[in-house]
């Protein structure tokens, strides 16, 4: 049940990526958030499968609720029309090329280099209150330096968007 | 093969199975129910305030009047307008049905009916999960602004996204608190009856902040600040009157339903009620005591197949209270402007959350 739940997810999880990237049907940008907010949920699911609960809920509430939501926000106020005439440009299909031929480089050397079974009993099983544990004495430092990135660009935006600086 | 059913039946996956879509079967049942009288009682509610008479053709009192409304909705022209974007304007209804299905998926109604919780995903992650529903419920919305393609409804589908999400994080910085409070309960010390209602659930767990409620009293008395919060969060997202910026008729002809018509009109309407009764199920859980009640034994799990549905009855009357007050407040008061309602909630209510939780958590380490 468990093995037919991860290949439905697995196989819905790269179609619908796929789909955002390049969607043979339709150039909408609109279409391809829509795409990547079904990719984000289907991923979820995969979280589920590996007792990930916190994980799957915190992807959904943070990705799939606000961040996309935003963007859908964004791409609606843009002009969407010279987006849709835009045809592919043999530049960005070679950058496009190379980048994803790296990324598939890298996960096959790690791959080849440690032998897949059976692991050990999943690591990521436990609710938030040990995650929360974790966070705050292990990772403290972690932490701490990627609410500091986040106050950065907070301060940014704060930055940008006045009109005039005093 | 008749043997081979009962046998899978009687096994656990099979009752579980069983039991579940029965029990999805009853709350949907129910919740339809509660939205096509909630409309009713809301006319009825807006003509008594108006003086005036409201719907009394259809039925006595015209209790009948969901029904033809049905009727109505199913037998006029579906038309579709030629200027839409015809995939979203078919799946925008729908989505905004489906994100207040879910949410009720993990509101406890009830404690039990044999042995059987009376609740449909009993989930640990609880109050996340809801918020992470709650969050997509701005699709729906976005999306039929978007494939309506002219200018009154996307400005509504526009207005709506932003104020859905600002009220979103005022919304859920309000529940900290909540889960600070409950965090306290100590299973152990509890009877029988509650460590069996609490086995295998998280600190996140909605069933324990009903359980804390039941032996110390309702949270709205302890977290007032959160409960005022909360109210007002709620009413903006599911697009209350106060803050019903998305459809302003005189505003925006409409808002992001304009071009719809017959059934996928009336989806968004019952899209709206579905979604205030889910609220009205997340407020009375976090809020009010949930299913019990503290008098007559009724704050303990029950023992008994009848004190179970009492359970569920007193569930459903409070929500009903809830419903009600949110229906009167919408012929109360009049409709905020949009810079104020965005002032409300950046400016004023997120701070204010903030501060409720370092407050509540400062005192709950204080008296630690």
């Amino acid at each position: 049940m468990q093995d037919i739940l991860f290949y439905i997810f697995a196989f819905l999880t790269l179609v619908f990526g796929f789909l955002v990237i390049a969607n043979p049907f339709s150039r909408n940008p609109v279409t391809s958030a829509m795409f990547l907010v079904l990719t984000i949920v289907s991923m979820a699911g995969l979280f589920v499968l590996l007792h990930a609960f916190f994980l799957a809920a915190v992807q959904i509430l943070v990705y799939a609720g606000a961040v996309m939501v935003l963007f859908l926000f964004v791409i609606m106020l843009l002009d969407l029309r010279a987006e849709e005439r835009r045809r592919f440009k043999v530049l960005a299909v070679i950058g496009g090329v190379i980048s994803a031929g790296a990324i598939l480089l890298i996960f096959l050397r790690s791959l080849l280099s440690t032998p897949l079974g059976a692991s050990d009993t999943p690591t990521l099983e436990g609710g938030t209150f040990e995650l929360g544990k974790l966070l705050f004495t292990q990772y403290v430092l972690p932490f701490e330096i990627v609410s500091i990135l986040l106050l950065v660009a907070m301060v940014g935006v704060v930055l940008l968007s006045k009109k005039e600086l005093k | 093969m008749i043997q081979a059913i009962t046998d899978w039946l009687g096994s656990e996956a099979g009752q579980f199975i069983l039991f579940s879509a029965l029990k999805i079967l009853g709350v949907f049942s129910v919740m339809m129910f509660i939205v096509a009288y909630a409309v009713w009682v809301e006319r009825k509610t807006a003509a008594a305030i108006q003086d005036r008479f409201g719907p009394n053709r259809v039925g006595i009192f015209g209790l009948l009047q969901p029904a033809a409304d049905a009727i109505k909705s199913f037998l006029k022209e579906d038309f579709t307008p030629g200027h839409v974007r015809k995939a979203y304007y078919w799946l925008a209804p729908a989505i905004v049905m489906i994100p207040s299905l879910l949410t009720v998926a993990i509101i406890p109604f009830g404690s039990w009916i044999g042995a059987q919780k009376m609740v449909i995903a009993d989930l640990n992650v609880g109050i996340l999960y809801t918020f992470g529903i709650v969050s997509l419920g701005v699709y729906g919305i976005v999306l039929a602004g978007y494939a309506a393609n002219s200018k009154y409804p996307y400005i509504g589908g526009i207005r709506s996204s932003a104020q859905l999400i600002s009220y979103e994080i005022a919304m859920g910085l309000s529940v900290v608190p909540l889960f600070l409070i409950a965090c306290g309960l100590d299973v152990g010390q509890l009877s029988e009856g509650w460590q069996k209602f609490l086995t295998g659930t998280g600190s996140l767990n909605l069933g324990r902040v009903v359980t804390w409620q039941a032996c110390h009293g309702w949270l709205i008395f302890y977290a007032p600040l959160s409960f005022i919060i909360f109210l007002v969060a709620m009413f903006a997202e599911t697009n209350r009157m106060p803050f019903d910026m998305p459809e302003a008729e005189q505003e925006l002809a409409g808002g992001y339903n304009v071009e719809y018509s017959s059934m996928k009109f009336a989806l968004f309407f019952m899209g709206e009620y579905a979604n205030m009764t889910a609220a009205a199920g997340l407020m009375v859980t976090l809020f009010l005591g949930g299913w019990s009640l503290p008098i007559a034994g009724l704050d303990q799990p029950a023992a008994a197949a009848w004190v179970g549905l009492l359970h569920i009855a007193i569930f459903l009357a409070k929500v009903a209270c809830v419903l009600f007050v949110v229906i009167w407040v919408r012929w109360m008061w009049p409709r905020f402007r949009y810079d104020q309602l965005m002032d409300l909630g950046w400016r004023r209510f997120i701070p204010l959350a903030l501060a409720n939780i370092v407050v509540t958590a400062t005192v709950l380490w204080a008296r630690s």
